[in-house]
């Protein structure tokens, strides 16, 4: 009891950190500050949840953080200052698919009930949408594809289609959980949505494209924090997912452009080129 | 009892999140986008018990990659902003 409490104190320490870190993240004076105040929060986290009593064995924990850890540091010394933004989709990327893991992790750890079923499932379709959504927009913004708007006929129907499958599969899913076919088939059908909202989008309106995503990236985490109960995940993942749609709404506007004139401008530029 | 606490936890950080973005010059959007990506690996804390808790060696895989995963998007978004809004106060400087 008391290490459990003092874990969620300082999970409050930590949503404070990060509410001042994004507050001066946002005027030039403070943000360099407000992003090592934001750093902090994710430290003391961190640290506290090693305490946590569940956790019997550190081994994989230490491999995980370690692999990451270098990985991580390694590329963001190296990477080239003009090809920052990029960079920025590929770490949004792999904060995507570690929530869907997370997700689907929190399957095996105990029974979960109806309502945390369908936090699973959204935290891997969330997860999974960002995952490749970020990897097509880092693809788009390194020139390692084609940045032009790829359409093809009957691409809206496809869509539509591919919805409506990770609905069904999802709903299948939730009502019988002991199927793991159907948690396959939504992680697949998951990460296919991610490549077919990004590729019609051109390679200029990317930045915004990363902007939403990482949005979605702090929904996944909000998700998969509903689903294993984590205080923290809730709280950081829903601010990161609000103030991102705000923070794209600013850069859209900041191109005289409505969010759905970028998200869809790829299949307006062919229906008026006939 | 428990949803509808989660609910109001979830509603207020929403409307926190709206509230704490507004008037950003044009210059900090990267930045911005970057630093709350990397607060978005959060689920790093998540993934830390699932590597840790012994359930089944399926969870325990799922979660070692997660934590992986989750450590590259903390480590490199944080250190990717640093160097972002380094810069960004050097230039400033010599315009000075």
């Amino acid at each position: 009891m008391g290490i459990e409490l003092l874990v969620n104190l300082t999970y409050v320490a930590a949503a404070v950190l990060f509410i001042f870190g994004l507050k001066m993240l946002g005027s030039p004076a403070t943000a360099r500050k407000g992003n090592l105040v934001s750093a902090i929060g994710m430290f003391l986290a961190v640290v506290v949840t090693l305490l946590d009593q569940s956790i019997i064995d550190y081994k994989w924990i230490g491999l995980g953080i370690v692999l990451g850890g270098v990985v991580g540091a390694v590329v963001a010394r190296s990477v080239a200052m003009t090809s920052m933004p990029e960079m920025v989709a590929l770490f949004n990327g792999t904060g995507g698919i570690a929530s869907l893991l997370v997700g689907w992790a929190a399957l095996y750890g105990f029974d979960p009930n109806s309502f945390q079923m369908v936090t699973i499932v959204l935290s891997i379709l969330i997860g999974g949408v960002t995952f490749t959504g970020s990897l097509i927009a880092y693809g788009k913004l390194s020139e390692r594809m084609p940045g032009r708007p790829l359409v093809f006929g009957g691409q809206r129907i496809f869509n539509i289609l591919l919805i409506l499958g990770i609905v069904v599969s999802a709903t299948l899913f939730v009502v019988n959980p002991d199927t793991i076919a159907y948690l396959y088939i939504v992680v697949a059908l998951s990460l296919l949505l991610g490549v077919m909202l990004v590729i019609p989008i051109g390679g200029a309106d990317m930045p915004v494209v990363i902007s939403l995503l990482n949005s979605y990236s702090g929904l996944a985490a909000c998700a998969a924090g509903l689903a294993i109960n984590n205080i923290i995940l809730i709280v950081a993942g829903a601010l990161v997912g609000a103030s991102g749609i705000i923070l794209t709404q600013i850069m859209c506007k900041a191109m005289n452009r409505s969010l759905s004139n970028v998200l869809f401008s790829g299949f307006s530029a062919v229906a008026s080129g006939g | 009892m428990e949803i509808v606490f989660l609910a109001f936890i979830l509603m207020l950080s929403i409307f926190l999140g709206f509230e704490l973005i507004n008037k950003v010059p044009a210059t900090l959007h990267t930045p911005l986008m970057s630093g709350s990506n990397a607060i978005s690996g959060i689920t790093l804390v998540g993934a830390l018990t699932s590597a840790g808790a012994e359930h089944t060696q399926l969870a325990t895989i799922l979660g070692t990659l997660a934590v992986a995963m989750a450590t590259i998007n903390v480590i490199g978004g944080y250190m990717v902003t640093d160097r972002m809004l380094a810069m960004f106060k050097k230039k400033q400087g010599d315009a000075k």
